[in-house]
């Protein structure tokens, strides 16, 4: 810019101006460039190959929707994966949202110094893999493991039964989404001033109340944003219901991975892929339509 | 709405009647850990009366205030309510509101939904909330459409407004009053003090007013209580506290004020505790045995004298400089090492030459005598 400001008198600068990119656009191009790579490209990939011939590797080469006729055959029991998934990723939403208030609202108004301790040991599993962690479950409820080993050592009947089923698979997803929930929730809570609680009860407001008219609603962005994110997160685990539901639930996950492995049927697997991120977009967005953010965050 | 209910004329007349007083505190203290925010504090609060509790920050005077609307319990001492022990009531369910600092309005709802929250509490039917909800709106001066107005687009003084009307909503016997004018401009601040007391007068409720500036509480308040480090330094009326303040403290509370250190010397009279001038001055009978006092001059009452007579004290000293105060002058003279301030009206006001030597006086019964 300086040397275009020396040199202006009698050279005409104004118009090269407009093909100057701007100073933003400038310093997100790198970022533009990765997510071009890596986020953009192999999406389009999978779109692609979602319309590819079946059972072949002629992506962008055929266009067939046989895929999708496959997919949507009723003779195809592919929707129970599907109905598996959304069924387990709502409940373990629903689940985490009761576990994780209570913690979430101890971290901001009850722990005190001590709330900094406790927020890193739930963010201390995070530092071991997923499977890791998920196959130590595996051993803790395995028959003859810590649990059952350790009971029938002390004389007892030994532990539940509980590995391979449902039940476990919840455990399970609850477990590893937690702290994707407690996060942006502590955050959320955190935004409720003090004051503003005390008003309400000054003005003759019970607990239910203020928790009703004060608390919740403007705690919600921080709910919402967990919400989403474990929605997300849970349709697309697979480890959970492989390691510790011992494929006694097969979650559309696992049917697409199948797909892209045993059965090397790459575009029957993209198709599903392409499927399941509409079924969790769409619903995500049409749960955020139905909430007025606006009007919780006082912004109408 | 209660109006024009009738106005004690005098706290002493209140005193003549002797009612119950609608507040008692008797010995409140409170501590958090080793330390004491509030010490022993002793005070009757009356009947509609508008009463301002003055301290510089940390005084105590917000723990006071939250003790009387029931967000902190006492650690000693009782609190009561027409005679009866209101200490552990929580604050839903005291007759007390409070204004809050930060107004604490909710921001995610409305100026009518703000307005009616108290009366939702009680579980009033929708349509007489609105009714009374724009009744309030038109007390405090609101036009009526503000009713669906975001909270949050409304001004500062704006907002004011509407958390007084949610206070009136809830219709307590006693407001309590957290600064909540210390966030506006002097000129609606200014303007905002006399509504307050205007509404005050209108509603016969009783007013607990908290706030760090004397000038605040002057224009408002029936009676006035000093806080220092948690204790009641002085309570009266505002006039009590401007021409007879109980210490140096409260004096210099105030505003700008001389002060002058006085010891008996050995012949009897009264002098200087620094430089040995002798001090013409008037015990009250109280201090008739000290021996060492605090003399406190109002600058004022401070004048530039022609001779040194003309004057109980005088002394010599040199103008450091001058500023304008609006309607008043104010000299800053050296006299020598310490500063002196001399009040002049602008009418009477004489532009100075710096470091001109000057006979700055006053006369002994317009000095405060306190106990050193």
């Amino acid at each position: 810019m300086a040397d275009i400001a020396l040199s202006s008198p009698g050279t005409i600068t104004a118009p090269r101006r407009h093909f100057a990119i701007p100073a933003g656009l400038r310093c997100a191009t790198p970022v533009i460039i990765f997510l071009l790579l890596g986020f953009v490209a192999p999406l389009v990939t999978v779109a692609a190959y979602a319309f590819a011939t079946p059972r072949s590797f002629a992506v962008f080469r055929s266009f067939t929707l046989e895929n999708f006729v496959t997919i949507f055959n009723p003779a195809n029991s592919v929707w129970l994966s599907f109905a598996w998934s959304i069924f387990f990723a709502s409940l373990t939403v629903l689940l985490l949202a009761l576990v994780a208030y209570p913690i979430a609202y101890g971290l901001v108004r009850v722990f005190g110094k001590w709330s900094g301790l406790i927020s890193v040991l739930f963010v201390f599993p995070l530092f071991v893999s997923e499977n890791v962690r998920l196959y130590g479950w595996v051993l803790f409820f395995i028959k003859n493991g810590v649990l059952d080993g350790t009971l029938k050592l002390a004389g007892l009947v030994g532990g539940p039964d509980i590995l391979f089923t449902p039940g476990i698979i919840l455990f399970g997803m609850v477990y590893v989404y937690l702290p994707f929930m407690l996060f942006p929730m502590t955050l959320g809570l955190a935004m409720v001033p003090r004051d503003l609680v005390d008003a309400a009860s000054d003005l003759g407001a019970g607990r239910m109340m203020i928790w009703r008219e004060i608390e919740l609603p403007l705690a919600m962005p921080g709910i919402l944003i967990g919400m989403l994110l474990t929605f997300v997160l849970a349709a697309g685990a697979v480890a959970e219901a492989k390691v510790l539901g011992g494929q006694a639930i097969i979650m559309i996950t696992h049917d697409i991975e199948i797909a892209f492995t045993y059965s090397q049927n790459w575009p029957l697997g993209s198709a599903l892929a392409v499927l399941l991120m509409i079924i969790v977009s769409g619903l995500s967005l049409f749960v955020m339509s139905k909430l007025d953010l606006d009007r919780i965050l006082g912004k109408r | 709405m209660k109006l024009a209910v009738v106005q004690p004329e005098t706290p002493d007349a209140v005193e003549h009647e002797a009612p119950l007083p609608v507040l008692q505190l008797v010995g409140v203290r409170k501590t958090f850990g080793d330390f004491a925010a509030v010490e022993h504090i002793d005070l009757d609060i009356h009947e509609g009366e508008f009463l301002t509790i003055v301290g510089p920050s940390g005084s105590g005077k917000t723990t006071l205030l939250r003790m009387l609307a029931g967000m902190e319990a006492p650690s000693e001492g009782n609190i009561t309510f027409r005679g009866e022990l209101i200490n552990d009531l929580p604050a839903n369910r005291r007759p007390t509101c409070l204004v809050f600092q930060s107004l604490a309005l909710f921001p995610h709802r409305t100026v009518g939904e703000n307005i009616e929250f108290p009366l939702k509490v009680k579980k009033i039917a929708p349509a007489e909330r609105k009714a009374r909800a724009l009744e309030l709106l038109n007390m405090v001066r609101l036009p009526e459409n503000y009713y669906g107005k975001n909270v949050m687009k409304c001004s500062g003084g704006e907002k004011q407004r509407v958390a007084l009307a949610r206070a009136f909503a809830y219709d307590p016997a006693i407001l309590l009053f957290d600064e909540p004018l210390s966030a506006l401009d002097y000129k609606l601040k200014k303007a905002m003090e006399k509504e307050l007391k205007d509404l005050h007068r209108e509603t016969g409720k009783t007013f607990i007013y908290i706030t760090h500036s004397l000038e605040e509480a002057m224009v408002m308040s029936d009676r006035i209580g000093v806080l220092r480090a948690g204790r009641l330094v002085q309570v009266g009326t505002p006039e009590d506290i401007y021409n007879r303040p109980a210490d140096r403290f409260v004096s210099e509370f105030v505003g700008e004020v001389n002060v002058i250190e006085a010891v008996r010397s050995t012949a009897g009279g009264w002098t200087a505790a620094e430089g040995g001038a002798p001090i013409e001055l008037r015990l009250p009978p109280e201090l008739s045995e000290a021996n060492r006092v605090t003399v406190v001059v109002r600058p004022e009452f401070m004048r530039f004298l022609e001779k040194p007579d003309a004057a109980d004290n005088a002394l010599n000293g040199a103008i450091y400089n001058e500023y304008s105060l609006g309607s008043r002058i104010q000299y800053q003279v050296r006299v020598g090492d310490r500063t002196m301030l001399v009040e002049l009206s602008r009418a009477h006001g004489w532009k100075g030459r710096f470091d001109r030597p000057v006979l700055v006086g006053w006369d002994a019964k317009d000095a405060i005598v306190v106990p050193a």
